[in-house]
């Protein structure tokens, strides 16, 4: 398949928005780059998460279980590996871990699914304290001479990496077998798609580009621990901001990540100590106010000219 | 607590599961009854706990006293989610699979408003009192006093629940729309008002489970999470609707988790139920009892 006209149109659009996203750090503040690196990082991880969650609705509460493992992927490797190649692992064990769980939960019901990784991050983070623990180290320190600057462009290019395979996949068999479990599992299956393999497979993206994710921003952090890698706020944070977006279309969660980063930026300067609280109402709203997020009004819109906002399904 | 020895774990461990059951007991009528997956459990939990601490170091007001004063709340909080949170989400619902995500995504919204409520109260640290920290000596072992007074009071909970259910007629229509709420409608029950019944009292009991752990466990604003999670593996792994699976389930991981806290680490409570939930997603994912659909 080659693309259409229109669609390389909209490649061009695409590859402008990146460059012109690229260039960042060299005219704004370090407070805007700082910005950046939030946008860029909620990007990849509400985009990857769309493109499991959408489709299947299956909701996962897993991200920070990757992010977590990817932040110590960097932690214990910085020493001794080539930085690169250290992504690449990060990647790879996020795909492995997604595809364990996945074979162990998706056969199933989503409802086991959602269970398994509403308590993931946690258990990952109990078992790294109990090996810390028997090794008698407390953190791990990063020390690299990577630059903010150097995060945030290694954050754009995982994000176009994550566009281009949502993008593919919605080219391929596989999304279109994905659309048709959507519609419906029984029919699916009937017409012979492995519908549990299709789910494992999609899962290992999100696996994989959290993993990712935090494997860039370890050296951010300098000093790790089981508390700062796995904090369950960060999965709560990417449905919310991926749900705001809408999960309908590839470029939803990032008009849902955009809006939210500098809402989370005002509530978390006026309130310090009420985020949790905020986070859990906006929430609410969202999903009561908002339930296909702005891609469903955007889509509402377009099909009747402004008319009635309410159609049926999600 | 323990020396690693065999019998004081076995007890230890019936004890703990035994408190497990009455809280699985009551996430267990929120989703097997009114068919709500409530990620917010936990926190219900954790709310149950915290006002029994707070009567004890305030009034000193006895745990067991405090129960009457938490079970009334708890559901009346819990109806008032219901009907005003939930229903809306039932009623809009085209499918269970629908309603499914729909009552996830707002009871997990609602479990970090439930925390966020707390952290605002009460602040994020740990709270724990001494009440009945006494030692008891059973079969040569002793054991503390609490742990034995919180594990009657599920006893005796939980029987009452049981008894309510299996033997009058609201307990009987509950158990209907727990087999099939289309069904249970063209008999004459009033499906909706059953469901938000099941809901509230699944709350008031696993408040009253949180009142009576507080006894004996330290707790912050944000452990209830674990809860949840240790109760609907329960859930799973009795079967959902399956009251009698809850408690043989419960009592299993109560004394699975004894063993790891012993022989491996104290640190490592979820690894139990992890384990568990493992086994059965890969053996007898229709729950210990249940046929296979």
């Amino acid at each position: 398949m080659t693309p259409s006209r229109s669609e390389a149109a909209r490649i061009g659009w695409v590859v402008l928005a990146l460059a012109a996203a690229a260039t960042l750090p060299w005219i704004g503040s370090s407070y805007y780059l700082a910005l950046g690196v939030t946008i860029a990082t909620f990007t990849v991880l509400a985009t990857s998460w769309a493109i499991f969650s959408g489709p299947t609705h299956y909701i996962s509460l897993a991200t920070a279980a990757f992010y977590g493992v990817g932040t110590y992927t960097t932690g214990l490797l910085i020493e001794t590996m080539p930085y690169w190649s250290i992504l690449a692992i990060a990647g790879l064990i996020g795909a492995a871990g997604a595809a364990l769980v996945g074979l162990a939960t998706l056969r199933l019901s989503g409802v086991y699914f959602v269970i398994f990784t509403l308590g993931l991050a946690e258990f990952v983070r109990q078992v790294l304290t109990w090996v810390q623990n028997l090794t008698g180290q407390k953190g791990i320190y990063v020390l690299t001479q990577i630059t903010e600057a150097q995060i945030y462009w290694q954050l754009v290019g995982l994000a176009a990496l994550v566009w281009l395979a949502g993008w593919l996949i919605g080219r391929s068999r596989l999304g279109f077998a994905l659309r048709i479990i959507g519609d419906d599992e029984e029919v699916a299956r009937h017409s012979g798609i492995d519908t549990a393999m299709a789910k494992v497979l999609l899962f290992m993206i999100p696996g994989a580009a959290a993993a990712m994710t935090g494997a860039i921003l370890a050296p951010r952090f300098v000093y790790i621990e089981p508390a700062v890698a796995f904090s369950p706020m960060l999965s709560f944070q990417v449905v919310i901001m991926a749900l705001l977006g809408g999960t309908g279309r590839l470029w939803g969660p990032l008009v849902g990540v955009i809006p939210f980063t500098f809402l989370w930026e005002a509530i978390s300067s006026s309130f310090p100590n009420q985020t949790t609280l905020l986070l859990g109402l906006t929430f609410l709203l969202i999903v009561y106010l908002l339930p296909r997020g702005f891609v469903g009004l955007f889509l509402d819109l377009r099909q009747h000219g402004g008319g009635t906002f309410r159609r049926a399904g999600a | 607590m323990t020396d690693g020895g065999g019998m004081d774990i076995i007890i230890t461990g019936l004890v703990l599961g035994g408190t497990y059951a009455l809280i699985a007991m009551g996430l267990n009528l929120q989703y097997g009854m009114a068919r709500i997956m409530n990620l917010a459990n936990g926190e219900v939990l954790v709310v149950g706990a915290f006002v029994a601490f707070w009567l004890y170091t305030a009034g000193q007001v006895s745990p067991l006293l405090t129960l009457f004063v938490v079970a009334p709340l708890a559901f009346a909080l819990n109806w008032l989610i219901y009907r005003f949170m939930l229903l809306p989400l039932v009623r809009r619902a085209k499918s269970q699979g629908q309603l499914e995500v729909d009552s996830i995504l707002v009871t997990f919204g609602l479990s970090f408003v439930g925390v966020g409520l707390m952290l605002a109260f009460f602040g994020g640290d740990y709270f724990s009192y001494s009440y009945l920290a006494r030692p008891v000596r059973i079969m040569g072992e002793t054991y503390g006093l609490n742990r034995i007074v919180a594990f009657l009071g599920a006893v005796v909970i939980g029987g009452l629940l049981y008894l309510w259910l299996e033997r009058t007629r609201p307990g009987r229509a509950m158990r209907a729309i727990a087999v099939d709420p289309k069904s249970a409608r063209l008999v004459g029950i009033d499906v909706p008002r059953m469901s938000a019944l099941a809901f509230a009292l699944g709350g008031t009991i696993t408040a009253m489970g949180g009142a009576l752990l507080s006894t004996y466990l330290t707790l912050d604003a944000s452990t209830g999470v674990l809860f949840t999670l240790k109760a609907l593996v329960i859930v799973i792994m009795g079967g959902v609707g399956d009251l009698r699976g809850t408690i043989v389930a419960a009592l299993l991981l109560g004394l699975l988790e004894t063993f790891v806290a012993a022989w491996i680490d104290p640190g490592l409570t979820l690894a139990a139920a992890y384990l568990l939930f493992v086994l059965i997603l890969l053996f007898r994912p229709q729950g210990l009892f249940g046929r296979k659909a």
